[in-house]
């Protein structure tokens, strides 16, 4: 059954046009996270859902009910705002209860609720602070109990973790997976860090200027992303992008832009629908797909190179090198010691490449 | 490195400190010669310096002025317009700052069709002179059978004051979050209850800010309270002027600087009941929004 459905939404703010015809569906107690860059229209998208703002076209429906114009406290729905938004003169205990007090709940059962999310979030020692009184973990998790007692099925969770230090946005983060597995409800979440996209997502909808880029699986979207800015959005260090052709000599083969001469064979790649030669392409590779040395002479393409740059990252090294003018990025063990101006061969096979159409940027 | 010698800094505290206090009592003086000749009999006044303490201090300017001086043909002294103050001043006062507090909170926070035009227009409020309005608000009180009633005079206050008072209240929600606006709606809290149980907790500061704003402007006004109050109704600044104008027989000045005094009184007890909270509120205002 579907949780949410979103269809044809379109929100504008005066003359901007921040959402546009976006279109989703999520399933009931799956875990979706919102990914793309600061402006794309996340949080609106997010305030949308949950009736913050008023949208110019489009419905929402919640658990198969039409919730279009329904009273946000009305959509049974609970949201964590990216800055907590907690009441600054309430008490934690007074912060959890005060939606459900407007909701006209009997006292044993808010103390019931507030209770077990207090339990559940192990805040029971800080009912009776005020919020200034708490660290931005504690603040958080204040946060998320008060979208927990509501009782509900969707919870909206708008960059929860992005004004926390790193260290405890790795733990929280497994928290918050911990959580969704025992509370099993559906879960959309903004986020722009790819790392918690990746870690915490059943499916990832990549957003830019308002628009639903991609909608899969993490590996999914990490190993065939549709479009050259998805590819380039995730992982980290990013893909590597080389312009080129490719000729049709019965099979396809890569010809670099600027240099390399002996042309590497692509059979390994899978086309989505075959393709017109002399095509002009970005092949994309990702750094942590190239592979040196021997390995890297049995690949079907492989080259040499020399190291420009490298930067020691701890169980990896990341070298930056160029071929044929242009930019390549690829990693090697850690342990490995290089020096600037050696030349490393490299490699890979064009099945864990990417091929993008240089115009338009979809992938081929 | 100790560039200065700890002598060159107790000369320059000293010097400071001088310069500080001989300021204060510069300032101070004519406190200091109103207090001072509204305890003096008018014997003394006659011959005595001007900065002489009273040798034989007495309450006589005092009750003279509360209760038994002329303004004008009665003789009750400053006690009945003190009251007549009080009457204008506390609706006046809670009225527009109860207004301010709502106007600027759907200002700041609900946003609407035409919001921003209507502050700009309130803003616009602030910066008419008072006379201006004379003769168009004496029109409207006099066909609405307001005239010389406490009840006109405080709805003149009230109408100038929300300007004032929607700005700053206006400008300090501003600075509060409008995420917490939208975590009280997802709570289920409409425009009265976020008002009531979110912002009003936050609203110490600007409260009192508006309060002494307002209670300072409306008792220390004059032109209103010339203009608008009839025989019975009229405020202490118009009493104490007619009281000062008035001379049955001689000139007592101990009368009128004790006077003067208690028209002042009920300000200055305001701004050291709550003048700390004055300049906090103010900066936190200015700093948030
Ligand atoms: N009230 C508004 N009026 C006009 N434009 C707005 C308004 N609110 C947001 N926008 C615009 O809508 C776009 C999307 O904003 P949104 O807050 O959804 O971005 P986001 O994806 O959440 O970004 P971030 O990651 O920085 O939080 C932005 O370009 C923003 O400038
Ligand atoms: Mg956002």
């Amino acid at each position: 059954m579907n949780s949410i459905e979103i269809k044809k939404l379109s929100l504008n703010f005066g003359e901007v046009v921040v959402l546009k015809d976006l279109n989703l569906t999520i399933e009931k107690g799956e875990f979706l996270v919102l990914l793309g860059a600061s402006g794309c229209g996340k949080s609106t998208l997010l305030n949308c859902v949950a009736g913050l703002l008023d949208i110019t076209d489009g419905q929402i429906f919640i658990n198969g009910k039409n919730v279009t114009w329904d009273e946000p406290a009305q959509r049974g729905i609970g949201m964590v705002f990216q800055s907590y938004a907690l009441y600054p003169q309430m008490t934690v205990k007074g912060n959890l209860s005060f939606g459900l007090k407007n909701a006209g709940l009997p006292k044993e059962e808010i103390e019931k609720r507030v209770k077990h999310a207090s339990e559940i979030l192990q805040i029971e020692s800080l009912l009776d602070r005020k919020p200034a009184a708490l660290s931005g973990g504690q603040r958080q998790r204040v946060a998320i109990g008060r979208a927990l007692v509501r009782d509900v099925e969707v919870f909206l969770f708008d960059e929860p973790l992005s004004n926390l230090d790193a260290k405890l946005r790795t733990e929280l983060r497994v928290e918050i997976k911990r959580l969704h597995q025992k509370l099993d409800n559906t879960m959309i979440y903004v986020t722009h860090d790819q790392i918690e996209a990746m870690t915490l997502a059943d499916r990832i909808a990549i957003m830019r200027d308002g628009l639903i880029q991609q909608l899969d699986t993490p590996k999914k979207i990490y190993s065939n992303p549709v479009n050259k800015y998805v590819a380039g959005f995730i992982g980290s260090p990013s893909m590597n992008f080389l312009k080129g052709t490719i000729l049709q000599n019965n099979k396809p083969i890569f010809k670099l832009e600027g240099g390399w001469c002996e042309s590497p064979d692509l059979s390994n790649y899978i086309f989505q629908e075959s393709i017109k030669a002399e095509t002009q392409v970005w092949l994309g590779i990702r750094p942590e797909s190239v592979v040196v040395g021997g390995e890297a002479e049995n690949m079907p393409v492989n080259f040499s190179l020399e190291v420009e740059v490298f930067e020691p990252m701890g169980a990896d090294t990341l070298v930056w090198s160029q071929i044929g003018g242009q930019e390549f990025r690829f990693m090697i063990d850690g342990n490995t010691s290089v020096n600037v101006g050696d030349r490393v061969t490299v490699g890979f096979d064009p099945a864990h490449a990417s091929i993008f159409d240089f115009d338009n940027e979809e992938r081929l | 490195m100790n560039r200065q010698t700890p002598l060159s800094i107790n000369i320059g505290r000293v010097m400071i400190y001088l310069l500080l206090v001989a300021f204060a009592l510069l300032y101070l003086a004519p406190l200091y010669v109103m207090i001072a000749t509204s305890f003096k009999d008018i014997e003394e006044i006659r011959s005595g310096n001007l900065m002489a303490p009273p040798l034989s201090p007495t309450f006589y300017a005092w009750t003279k002025a509360w209760s038994s001086a002329c303004t004008g043909s009665e003789c009750e002294g400053l006690a009945p317009f003190f009251w007549n103050s009080v009457k204008i001043v506390v609706p006046a006062v809670s009225i527009s700052t109860i207004i301010g507090a709502f106007n600027g909170y759907a200002l700041a926070k609900w946003r609407f069709k035409g919001s921003e035009f209507l502050f700009g227009a309130l803003l616009f409020g602030c910066f008419i002179p008072f006379q201006v309005i004379l003769l168009p608000m004496a029109k409207l009180l006099g066909s609405l059978g307001l005239a010389n009633t406490v009840t006109g005079l405080v709805m003149v206050h009230v109408i100038y004051g929300v300007a004032f008072t929607t700005l700053f209240f206006r400008n300090y929600y501003v600075g509060v979050p409008t995420e917490l606006v939208r975590a009280a709606r997802l709570d289920g809290a409409g425009f009265l209850n976020t008002f009531r149980y979110i912002f009003l907790p936050l609203s110490t500061p600007i409260f009192v800010v508006t309060v002494i704003w307002q209670f300072t402007q409306i008792w220390n006004d004059f032109l209103f309270g010339v203009v608008y109050s009839g025989a019975g109704t009229q405020p202490i600044t118009v009493a104490l002027n007619n009281l000062v104008n008035t001379s049955v027989g001689g000139k007592e000045y101990n009368v009128d600087m004790a006077a003067a005094i208690i028209a002042a009184l009920p300000t200055l007890v305001v701004y050291v009941v709550a003048g700390k909270y004055f300049v906090r509120g103010l900066t936190a205002g200015a700093v948030k929004g």
